[in-house]
């Protein structure tokens, strides 16, 4: 019998197992420790690992981040958490011009087997310093690779692949769906109790990096999205009446174009969601790669439906995110003849 | 192991007391008499017993002495009073707004409310102030408008930075009272590039800062110090140790338990104050004021205080601290101790203080009513989603009109 989880206690225990399973495996972040994150994914790990495995840190997203490379290249297995994405940025630095570029800059010697976790994206209105979605701002860096959760289910599995992987992972959790998946209505968000992704075993599985995930199966046209828009995408599927694959990324870096490719082959329509902003977003390199690889099957353009680009709005939230209306829209441009 | 006596390989530090413990403090050794009053041109090192020891005016008795009374009038005491109580009642009603759905969140400046009041009182108005979240009570000094305040934690339509930011983040340029934002730390070192303009501008203005003894931990924290001490910057800076950042105890923001004594080394005079005695707060930073005004450099400040209440609307402390913590805190009630004061001194009794109190009720109460006529966040309305493409440039290019007009077919329809 699966227990039953929401996001913060699959990643809960997906920390849980590999603090027993790898004795290299530290944690470290701010409130993290006693208290067990602001969010609660740590809760109570301090107390059954020890202070020295599951511990708070100073306020200093760049000294968290060196302390982890510093750990990381002399063989410990950080899994360090930067309380908000939006808070990454001290880190930057380090992350950019450490952490990625370190096995290369050593000729091999050294590497640093580092996850950075890190809740992202809007609908809690946090404004525009608790909202945002940078993962195209690590996409961009060589040497990184970058995931991004959706489900219970594939918050444990990806976050172990991501420990277990000998390279820095930078780990975005939709903070939206912690405690329910998020359909884009605000005013009715349910939990993720009696969802088949919340089906969650408490022993060590894993979904591996580089693959994505199938959510709906359709053929007339193919939706790509992450994190909480995997399931805004899923109401506007139903919504829409148009029959699509839905694909959860799960992984930006390395991406699964083949699953894409093989998709967009048999639908020959294609519809990238995501909430940060436009320019620049990871959608613009998908829709890039897939006119390179897919031009021939093509049969409208590809639509990305996004974030603006503009800073993420407080009270307004909802007019910024993208919502089923929204993204069945643009499923249904690609059905036009 | 660690050298600590546990049984772990690391030494990993604690908070003094947690849930379920006593909550002990040492009484405080510290009284008014022990510290003189320093030289403005003093050198750093000359500040060592300043910054290893506390500047108090108000003793234990609440009684005002040594060298550092600034010798205030009672109105002017009275007028301090009457900011502290005005902010803790003003809070108070803007969680209850929090606890109902009308705001989506709140930080109070409980057991805090004298540390921006009183040192914006010391400052002269033409002085930038450049604050944390946590000292919103300036604005009351410099006057801003409440309804005002209040329209901008809900976010509505009459909202200064138009729904854009959380609540408690002001704007107020007319007192110069500089944007908050959320990644802490960051005005610290900004505040260094204020006063330096002002310096070239060869103007008689000084800017003072805030920052948390947790937030001292950033990077923003030890440029700030750097840059000020090196280009003798008219700052003032502040570290608020309220021994607190959410669950995290001062203890990890520094391997010292002192914050003041830090300012030292960069060059800069450093003073800790009992953060709680307006008294104090506000003769250090007067002080602080004449060395920036003449040319002197920065201050730098260790106000010792205690976050008396959570972190924020979505913290509950007693997760992590004894829930009577602040019960033990030596340091008392900023509001309770200048009013025993000015009792004792015959200038203010018990029934003005409820006058007072009642007074700013309804003050406060009135203000919230024309508020809300203005929107709040559970039943609207709120401010125009235009505002979300508006002054993200001086003029909108082209891809931000294209997605504005877009924007607006979606939400129009």
């Amino acid at each position: 019998m699966m227990p039953n989880m929401n996001m913060v206690e699959s990643v809960n225990s997906a920390l849980q197992t590999m603090l027993s399973k790898d004795e290299n495996v530290v944690i470290f972040g701010e409130d993290v420790g006693y208290f067990g994150g602001v969010f609660r994914t740590s809760d109570g790990l301090q107390e059954e690992f020890g202070k020295h495995r599951v511990f708070d840190t100073p306020l200093s997203e760049g000294g968290i981040a060196a302390t982890a490379f510093g750990m990381g290249i002399n063989g410990l297995r950080p899994v360090v958490e930067i309380q908000f994405a939006d808070y990454i940025f001290p880190a930057y630095d380090q992350i950019v011009n450490e952490i990625a570029k370190v096995r290369h800059r050593s000729g091999g010697e050294f590497w640093c087997p580092l996850t950075i976790r890190t809740p992202a994206g809007g609908g809690i209105r946090g404004g525009h310093h608790h909202s945002q979605s940078p993962e195209s701002q690590f996409t961009h860096t060589p040497g990184l690779k970058v995931v991004y959760c959706s489900t219970p289910y594939n918050a444990k599995g990806l976050l172990i692949s991501a420990i277990e992987d000998n390279d820095p992972v930078i780990f975005f959790e939709p903070k939206r769906c912690y405690r329910g998946p998020f359909y884009g209505d605000p005013h009715n968000v349910p939990t993720w109790g009696g969802h088949p992704e919340a089906e969650v075993p408490e022993s060590h599985y894993t979904v591996p990096l580089g693959e994505a995930r199938l959510a709906m199966e359709g053929d007339a046209c193919t939706v790509i999205a992450w994190g909480a828009m995997v399931h805004v995408s899923e109401q506007a599927i139903k919504n829409s009446g148009v029959s699509c694959d839905l694909i959860d990324l799960q992984t930006l870096v390395p991406w699964d174009r083949s699953a894409i490719e093989k998709s967009i082959t048999k639908t020959g329509r294609c519809v990238i969601v995501h909430e940060a902003p436009k320019t620049s977003g990871f959608g613009a390199e998908m829709a890039a790669s897939i006119q390179e690889r897919c031009f021939w099957s093509l049969e409208s353009p590809i639509e990305r439906v996004t974030g603006w680009d503009t800073p993420f709005p407080h009270t307004t939230e909802w007019d910024y995110m993208p919502g089923p209306t929204r993204i069945a829209a643009a499923i249904a441009r690609t059905q036009e003849e | 192991m660690a050298g600590d006596g546990s049984d772990i390989p690391l030494h990993i530090p604690d908070a003094p007391h947690r849930p379920g413990e006593d909550a002990e403090f040492a009484d405080w050794p510290w009284k008014p008499g022990d510290l003189g009053k320093l030289d403005v041109d003093c050198s750093a090192e000359e500040t060592s017993e300043h910054a290893n020891g506390l500047v108090r005016v108000l003793g234990d008795d609440n009684s005002a002495s040594g060298k550092w009374d600034p010798n205030l009038s009672a109105d002017e005491m009275r007028l301090g009073l009457e900011h502290m109580l005005r902010l803790r009642i003003f809070d108070d009603r803007m969680m209850k707004m929090q606890r109902t759905g009308k705001l989506s969140f709140y930080m109070r400046s409980f057991g805090e409310e004298a540390i921006a009041i009183a040192q914006t009182m010391a400052l002269e108005s033409q002085d930038w102030l450049f604050p944390t979240y946590r000292q919103p009570g300036a604005q009351f000094v410099r006057g801003r408008d409440m309804v005002s305040m209040i329209c901008h934690c809900i976010g509505n339509e009459e909202d200064n930075v138009k729904g854009r930011q959380m609540p408690v983040h002001y704007t107020f340029k007319e007192g110069r009272y500089i944007s908050v934002s959320s990644p802490v730390g960051t005005q610290f070192s900004q505040a260094i590039g204020v006063a330096l303009a002002s310096r070239y501008k060869e103007l008689d203005e000084v800017t003072i800062t805030w920052i948390g003894d947790g937030a001292s931990a950033e990077g923003d924290y030890h440029y700030a110090l750097n840059f000020a001490g090196v280009f003798k910057a008219p700052v003032i800076l502040n570290v608020v140790n309220n021994q607190w950042a959410i669950s995290t105890h001062s203890n990890f923001a520094s391997g010292l338990q002192n914050f003041a004594i830090r300012g030292i080394p960069y060059g800069i005079p450093s003073i800790r104050v009992d953060g709680n005695d307006f008294l104090a707060l506000f003769s250090v930073t007067k002080w602080a004021r004449e060395r920036a005004s003449k040319g002197l450099g920065a201050t730098h400040i260790e106000v010792l205080t205690y976050r008396a209440g959570a972190h924020s609307s979505s913290d509950d402390p007693s997760r992590y601290r004894p829930a009577d913590e602040n019960e033990h805190w030596p340091g008392g009630d900023p509001i309770e101790r200048l009013k025993s004061h000015l009792i004792s001194i015959g200038e203010w009794s018990e029934e003005d203080h409820s006058n007072l109190s009642e007074k700013l009720d309804s003050e406060v109460m009135s203000a919230y009513k024309e508020a809300v006529k203005f929107g709040d966040l559970a039943n609207g309305p709120y401010p125009s989603s235009d505002a979300i493409f508006t002054e993200v440039y001086e003029t909108p290019p082209w891809h931000l009109m294209e997605q504005w007009d877009e924007m607006k077919k979606w939400r129009d329809e």
